[in-house]
């Protein structure tokens, strides 16, 4: 069963920096659609909250194996023009999961207290300063994790990719599976298995660091939640 | 220096403020009482633009408050709000939070701003503090830090809205005990909500009694608390003061 694990490995390794590559890429455009596309459904200007609120509403609502084949297939039919299939895939899993990703930045932001925009009005901060200096910051808290889960999803998600023959683990994976004995065929999936856990394991310590830097800017420790706040109070006094 | 004149407000068919006018004169500290719910909270919101009237006008130095965000901008500027829950800002340590809108909005330099800052937190009796952060404070402290950074503003104008009626009961002699200081030694005009009525004698020159969205009674404290001439004011008082 593991007489051809290495190359297993060494074939499997070929199509990790396509994944990681992918992944990278679609978290980072996803961070910036989420943030626009939240910010845009708070905006007090409605045609922004309508842009936004389409775009969020289109891309979570329609199948990602659709869009990813719109955007490789149907798109350069009508248009003519093809992108380059690794920034396509960018493209359409930073769409997908930005969309979703708004809806957190919004929720968040919303769960700041109120009272913190009314301090910052009260200090005359301009509309800028108020989302920026005082309240995104504190809205990072509650968006890292659930970004966190994003993430792994949009992990998962390049797997989709094999379908368009964007050659990373899942493509190579599937290429092995036809060249090898049912037997090989077992290991060559459970080392892919084991690929997607330790990215996303590593995904989720970022995250949890990120986690940790954002609350102790807030003055919380693993300690001391926003529910024991109170106690510490106490204890300070 | 503040003229509220024929100040209507609504929250949908709730009259909060009914057909309100007074002037309150610079450098004057005046003290509102009255029942929760009785518009006192309101009438600084309103100052402070944070709500606008439904009917009436509001004047600051003789600009008038209107829903337009560029001037309210311009009056908020001159006056500075203390509110009953801090309001501090928990991303920030006790120095961002006092340097952050002077040098935004002031255009201070930081040197200038952490100058400020230190020199407010000595009044304060907080210095040691200045690079903690809100959550590492008790509310008394922190109460004292949120007046600190209304201060750092150089405001005309100071609102406190209730600003003992979070704290602690040991808590709440040391923040009072500023603001009798900082009214003593400035000339800020200031407006100030609250229950406790020791304080409001000694502190205030002017008392104005809410009752219904409207005033029923404004005299100097010393008539206010020893010679009320409203029925409701007496009952009031005897209520709070449980005599």
């Amino acid at each position: 069963m593991f007489d051809n694990l290495g190359l297993i490995v060494s074939r499997l390794s070929e199509g990790l920096s396509t994944t990681v590559i992918a992944a990278v890429g679609g978290i980072a455009l996803t961070v910036v659609l989420s943030l626009v596309a939240g910010l845009g459904m708070l905006s007090p200007v409605a045609v922004l909250r309508g842009i936004s609120r389409t775009y969020v509403e289109f891309f979570r609502g329609t199948s990602e194996i659709v869009q990813l084949f719109w955007i490789f297939f149907a798109l350069p039919a009508l248009t003519g023009f093809q992108i380059v299939p690794l920034a396509a895939a960018i493209l359409v899993l930073a769409l997908n999961h930005g969309a979703y990703g708004g809806e957190i930045v919004r929720g968040a932001v919303q769960s700041v207290p109120r009272a913190q925009y009314e301090g910052a009005l009260a200090l005359s901060l301009s509309s800028r300063d108020r989302m920026l200096r005082v309240i995104l910051p504190q809205a990072l808290v509650e968006m890292l994790p659930p970004f966190n889960n994003l993430f792994i999803q949009l992990l998962k998600s390049t797997s989709l990719l094999s379908l368009v023959v964007v050659t990373e683990i899942t493509f190579i994976a599937n290429s092995l599976r036809a060249a090898l004995p049912v037997s090989e065929q077992l290991t060559v999936y459970a080392v892919l298995l084991l690929m997607y856990l330790v990215l996303s394991l590593l995904i989720t310590a970022g995250m949890r660091w990120l986690e940790r830097r954002a609350a102790a800017r807030l003055g919380r420790t693993r300690a001391t939640p926003r529910i024991n706040s109170r106690l510490h109070k106490e204890q300070a006094a | 220096m503040i003229v509220f004149d024929g100040v209507e407000k609504r929250f949908g068919d709730t009259v909060v403020l009914s057909d309100l006018s007074f002037t309150v004169a610079p450098a004057e500290h005046v003290t509102l009482i009255g029942p929760s719910g009785s518009g006192k909270t309101t009438i600084l919101r309103l100052l402070m633009c944070l709500d606008s009237v439904t009917r009436g006008t509001i004047r600051v130095a003789g600009q008038e408050l209107t829903g337009d965000e560029k001037r309210s901008r311009q009056v908020r500027r001159r006056i500075g709000m203390v509110f009953q829950q801090f309001n501090l800002f928990p991303n920030m340590t006790v120095r961002g939070n006092l340097i952050e809108a002077p040098t935004r909005v002031l255009g201070l330099s930081k040197d200038e701003a952490n100058a400020r800052a230190v020199e407010l937190l000595d009044l304060v009796g907080l210095r040691e503090k200045i690079d903690e952060h809100p959550s590492r404070l008790s509310g008394g402290q922190q109460q004292r830090v949120a007046i600190a950074r209304a201060l750092a503003m150089r405001p005309d104008v100071l609102l406190l809205d209730e600003v003992t009626s979070a704290l602690d009961p040991e808590l709440v002699a040391g923040v009072l005990a500023l603001l009798r200081d900082i009214g003593e030694t400035t000339d800020i005009t200031i407006l100030c909500v609250t229950h406790e009525m020791g304080f409001a004698r000694d502190f205030s020159h002017r008392v104005m009694m809410f009752d219904g969205g409207r005033v029923i009674e404004d005299a100097p404290p010393e008539r206010l608390f020893t010679a009320p001439e409203q029925p409701r004011t007496q009952e009031f008082l005897k209520a709070v003061l449980g005599r």
